[in-house]
């Protein structure tokens, strides 16, 4: 286990396993003399100083019983776990190995049993295969094995999907061999994990079976048959029921907790080192914009603990009625700037920035309820999955007019009629019908054209649109390019569109910003491109194949790997995969106005 | 069969249930060659390669290729390789090599794929996705395959490292004489790579032939959409030119 438990809970149930496993090892060789100790003249007692816990009908030590007891209760409450696990296992493994319809018949048997009830399965095990410690924890095995079977078919399963599985199966890997070697080194954590709770659920099992006389036999004793035994007398002596009941109950706490703790510290990873980010300082910018700007963003940070800063200084300006592409490999921080202009940058990072301006309002001097107001009215945010955009319950009209009720103050049969003209200018036919459709009747592109009509709704001043287009088809990608030019002409609103592709950021917007390791190092017209001057830019270019490549010569390629936002140095980022970089790249060039429109962050091109 | 035959795929038919995922397609790939698959997602492309490699039950057949000599490279590098697996086990995993040679085969296959053979003890998680779909390569090529089916293997990277994986397919090609088929969504990525294409739709072959054929001169409707709505990057093309293209 490579993470121990940290919380209080995890170290409790550590500190129980860890009490129970030291007294099953050396309780038996310090107390079992006094357990056995035979006195006729203390029969039945109470709690006294001699015997801390009274003493049972024999007259026997309670106490030093119930200490020298937790060796028998837990190596059964093993042994059963044991069991349990390695049939439940084996089953759940089976159908992988065993032709297609055996393993049906095996999954439809275990999910049979798993509806069974587990203690009624343990005591009809029970009671065919005798009534006594060995019946018990087959029985016991017997009803973990079911859950077992299925969670280890179902974690299979997902396992089973991958392309790896596919690739052994194509090298001609036996099937069992792809089991041992591929799928269960992948599965054993959670397995693992889930064995500490079985433990727990074992030893309360068959703490019940001996309670019930269906378990340990006299003169053997475990935990449930000291209940047992303490429980014709629980009216004369009460406190004979006590320490059993509290060792049952402490060590299911105990294999319960560890388990939970073991399974809560596999399912989150580690929170990131280091104490909150600071806010990043920046300067007031002085300039003025032009009137007709809808975003201006100056000095634009994005800071995350422990060092890691996806966005630096990014300053980027969206005039109305104009697209801006915003393009950079997965990694140069684009996604983050949109998240930071629409303030949705995820915890604990902070944004710092000397302005952010939309329409003309300046975001930093608003409270928090305004600032939500302008952004609801005046910001849409169209993202790369238009499925989770929509909520898959809602009618897509429905969803769309709660907008303009929301943000807008329409009426709703006003904001119904709105949704469904919206959908219209989205070029989505039968506008009235589909308004009355779910989310999942609709195709990719229409749903991701709707999720446009929504941001439609109330009159954006920018559209912010995030890889719209990246999980469409090429046919349908271009009528989503076409309706968000539409859109943006129409509307005279501004949008930030934001792509890893260089093609499609050259074919619908008019000017380009290209990110990389989250700096902006080249800004130009998008007709411009095959005379980008950043060697970055020209080797995104030259990389790129398209309908014109010569075929005979190999694309260009860079070298190395884009730093990672933690490990970004002080000078130019790109200068170890530049054929250009000297000296003077130890220094970060600042993004300097070549031309009017043409501006590039570097010392090596003029 | 002789060894230069094509592959040959005739009356190929995947069902899921009721629906017919591929119609009783026919395709020919030419030895030493790369034939395209192209088509929109739905299109029945994946369904088609894994059933000629055996990893699907289909009906029709597959001429030309012994079974078992089919071998794939997946489109998500992340998911391509078993994590708990280190690299030169993956691809020892298909090398055919006693034992004794095999590290030797292992940093052959890596240094084909232009990793340094020191990469065999390192896991999937240390490695980029474009090096590992590298490791896929190499773990394929390690079976000496008589088909390669390479499927969107470039759609999970970024366009600089798409490029140099494309370069070492061409490569490769070139040096060991590979057949392929290349699928792939993005025409002008198909006509970078290969010398044939084939146009699919709703599970049936609408167009195939020679590269610049079926791209210089479509002759169905649903290639010529395909071929129009690939965005281009061309220097001929002005800017009124590329607005009204979109507009």
């Amino acid at each position: 286990m490579r993470r121990l438990p940290r919380n209080p809970a995890g170290l409790l149930g550590a500190g129980i396993v860890a009490l129970l496993v030291l007294l099953a090892l050396f309780g038996p060789p310090l107390w079992a003399d006094a357990a056995a100790r035979i006195n006729p003249r203390e029969i039945s007692q109470g709690s006294s100083a001699a015997h801390l816990l009274g003493t049972d009908a024999l007259g026997r030590d309670l106490l030093a019983r119930t200490l020298t007891a937790t060796r028998l209760t837990l190596g059964l409450a093993l042994l059963a776990t044991l069991i349990g696990t390695a049939t439940g296992i084996l089953l759940g493994t089976l159908p992988q190995v065993l032709p297609r319809r055996a393993g049906r018949a095996v999954i439809a048997a275990v999910d049979l049993l798993v509806a069974f009830p587990a203690l009624l399965l343990a005591m009809f095990t029970a009671v065919v295969a005798g009534l006594d410690a060995q019946g018990a924890v087959l029985g016991i095995g017997a009803a973990l094995a079911p859950a077992f079977a299925r969670l280890t078919h179902t974690m299979t399963a997902s396992v089973a999907g991958a392309d790896y599985i596919a690739a052994a199966r194509m090298l001609g890997v036996p099937r069992h061999r792809v089991l041992t070697r591929h799928v269960l080194p992948n599965i054993a954590e959670p397995l693992i994990l889930n064995t500490a709770q079985a433990m727990g659920g074992a030893l309360l099992g068959l703490s019940a079976m001996s309670f019930l006389g269906m378990g340990v036999q006299a003169p053997a004793y475990d935990w449930g048959r000291l209940l047992n035994e303490a429980f014709g007398h629980v009216y004369v002596t009460p406190s004979a029921v006590v320490a059993p009941a509290l060792a049952v109950t402490l060590a299911g706490l105990g294999f319960m907790l560890l388990g939970d703790s073991f399974a809560r510290a596999a399912a989150h990873t580690r929170a990131p080192a280091g104490g909150p980010a600071a806010a990043p300082a920046a300067v007031p910018a002085p300039d003025e914009p032009a009137p007709d700007t809808v975003l201006e963003v100056r000095d634009l940070t994005v800071a995350f603990p422990g060092g890691t800063t996806p966005v630096r200084q990014v300053s980027l300006t969206v005039r109305a009625g104009e697209i801006l592409g915003l393009v950079g490999e997965s990694g140069s921080g684009k996604s983050m700037t949109a998240a930071a202009i629409g303030q949705l940058v995820p915890h604990p990072g902070r944004t710092g920035s000397a302005r952010i301006r939309l329409g003309g309002v300046d975001l930093d001097g608003l409270t928090a309820s305004e600032r939500r107001r302008l952004l609801g009215s005046s910001l849409a945010m169209v993202f790369q999955d238009p499925t989770s955009a929509l909520n898959p319950a809602l009618r897509v009209g429905g969803q769309l007019a709660e907008v303009a009720t929301l943000h807008g103050g329409a009426t709703r049969t006003e904001a119904r009629d709105r949704a469904v003209e919206r959908l219209d200018r989205v070029r989505i036919r039968h506008p009235a019908d589909t308004a009355r459709r779910h989310p999942h009747e609709l195709s990719g592109g229409m749903r991701q054209r709707a999720v446009i009509a929504m941001g439609l709704m109330n009159t954006p001043r920018l559209i912010i649109a995030d890889e719209p287009t990246t999980a469409l088809d090429v046919t349908v990608q271009r009528e989503v390019l076409r309706v968000l030019r539409e859109a943006v002409d129409e509307t005279r609103a501004g949008a930030l569109f934001i792509s890893h592709d260089i093609a499609v950021v050259g074919e619908v917007c008019d000017r380009i910003a290209v990110m990389y390791a989250g700096r902006v190092v080249e800004e130009l017209p998008a007709g411009a491109l095959h005379q980008a001057r950043h060697p970055y830019t020209r080797a995104l270019v030259g990389s790129l194949p398209d309908m014109d490549t010569d075929r005979s010569r190999p694309l260009t390629t860079i070298p190395g790997r884009q730093p990672a936002p933690g490990d970004v140095g002080e000078g130019c980022a790109f200068a170890d995969r530049c054929a250009l970089a000297t000296a003077r790249c130890a220094t970060r060039p600042e993004l300097r106005t070549r031309t009017g429109t043409h501006s590039v962050a570097c010392w090596e091109v003029k | 069969m002789n060894i230069n035959d094509p592959v040959n795929i005739s009356g190929l038919t995947v069902r899921f249930g009721s629906r017919t995922a591929v119609d009783r397609l026919s395709l020919e790939v030419p030895k030493g060659s790369t034939t395209g698959l192209v088509g929109e997602s739905g299109s029945g492309k994946s369904t088609l390669a894994r059933a000629v490699a055996g990893l699907l039950p289909c009906r029709g057949t597959v001429t030309g290729v012994a079974p078992g000599r089919v071998q794939m490279v997946f489109q998500d590098p992340s998911s391509s390789l078993d994590p708990r697996m280190s690299i030169g086990d993956a691809i020892a995993e298909g090398t055919r090599v006693p034992r004794a040679r095999r590290a030797a085969e292992v940093g052959r296959l890596l240094e084909l794929v232009a990793l340094p053979a020191g990469y065999a003890g390192k896991y999937p998680r240390e490695l980029s996705g474009g090096q590992c779909q590298r490791v896929a390569i190499a773990r394929a090529l390690a079976a000496g395959p008589e088909l390669l089916i390479a499927d969107e293997i470039t759609s999970a990277l970024d366009v600089s490292v798409q490029g140099a994986v494309l370069n070492l397919l061409r490569e490769l090609r070139g040096e060991l004489g590979l057949t392929m088929l290349f699928i792939s969504h993005n025409l002008a990525v198909v006509r970078y790579v290969c010398d044939a294409v084939a146009v699919m739709r709703h599970g049936r072959l609408v167009e195939s032939g020679p590269v610049q054929d079926v791209i210089g001169a479509p002759r169905h409707a649903y290639t010529r959409a395909l071929l129009d709505a690939v965005p281009r990057l061309s220097p001929a093309a002005s800017d009124t030119e590329r607005v009204r293209r979109v507009r």
